[in-house]
């Protein structure tokens, strides 16, 4: 029962908010922006995805089976969770410029060392098998803060390909934060 | 198709495994624990076979059912899945957004913030003020969210993964000296919570590897 479009609160940068445009994107969810510059992340993002995904289940974010599903939540909460919170802004505020790009290499490297080592059993062409899932799309935003923080991503080529062939994909193109409503021009694509 | 008891890997102080515990005792399901401590021996979630277990090298870690999964909001909602009564979140798609929102704001939003891990990171004489402050500005946000959607407990009046977050989180709250008076509506489904059985035999201070001194 829908009373005019969803509408979505943004930050062109935000890994949390790229996931969620991400799965707009994927279901063919038409909606508004409404940009907010961040000061406070939200990192409620996969309760939205998994709101979209039962509400509108077309296509799946979410494997059928329990097993895979598990797979899929244990990935994404892995990043949502065990990363994004702790490389963002307001974090970084506290930690002080000048420990700023050391403690976010930190929090990503030690996040993907773990990382790359899971996917290594649950991976196909995607983070869990063949299908894109919402564990994909946390990966490709989080890889994009790592390229922000100059982590070196030679060691995790499980991650870097996964990352190749989703930004490939219409729904990661036209959700990248350098093709929002609110990308400053300078960072325009 | 079981082959023998779950296993929890497990710390008795971990508000993270805690949830776990809630969750399975809420559904009835027996299990065994091995307590992985993360203080001792530099840390016994660093060993190499713990490692091979859970890359995350971290706990809560369930093997259940032929396979092992890792972070506590995943092997929740496994639980729920598989085993599907009593419920852990609400029929109503709208509802049980709001579990997970709740849940996310603690799990992702507080205690990462807050973790062992974290606080060794800002060093000693940081971590009380670190840790009050992501307990702090989290429970802003959580106290007045929960003001529209709370009743008897987190979400409405039966209890879901939102409260298996709730009453861990406060516990860190008190162990870093949080004063709660800010918080009332978190204070009140708090105490609630802790009145239950499953929160009761779930708690801390009486798990397999509790230590004499904080043993109930």
């Amino acid at each position: 029962m829908q009373v005019g479009k969803p509408i979505l609160y943004s930050y062109f940068r935000s890994s949390c908010s790229w996931r969620v445009r991400i799965a707009l994107a994927l279901k063919n969810i038409d909606y508004e922006t409404v940009a907010i510059n961040l000061t406070k992340d939200g990192g409620q993002q996969l309760a939205i995805i998994e709101y979209l995904e039962e509400t509108r289940p077309t296509p799946r974010l979410l494997p059928r089976d329990p097993k895979k599903r598990a797979q899929v939540r244990m990935v994404s909460d892995l990043i949502a969770s065990g990363i994004q919170p702790l490389q963002n802004l307001s974090v970084l505020k506290q930690v002080g410029q000048e420990n700023q790009l050391t403690w976010a290499q930190q929090a990503i490297t030690s996040g993907f060392n773990a990382l790359e080592q899971i996917l290594q059993s649950t991976a196909g062409r995607y983070c869990v098998g063949d299908e894109v899932s919402m564990a994909d799309l946390c990966l490709a935003p989080q890889v994009a803060n790592a390229d922000r923080f100059k982590v070196d991503l030679t060691p995790y080529p499980t991650i870097s390909h996964i990352n190749k062939s989703l930004l490939a994909l219409e729904a990661f193109h036209v959700s990248h934060p350098c093709r929002q409503p609110d990308t400053p021009p300078e960072l325009r694509a």
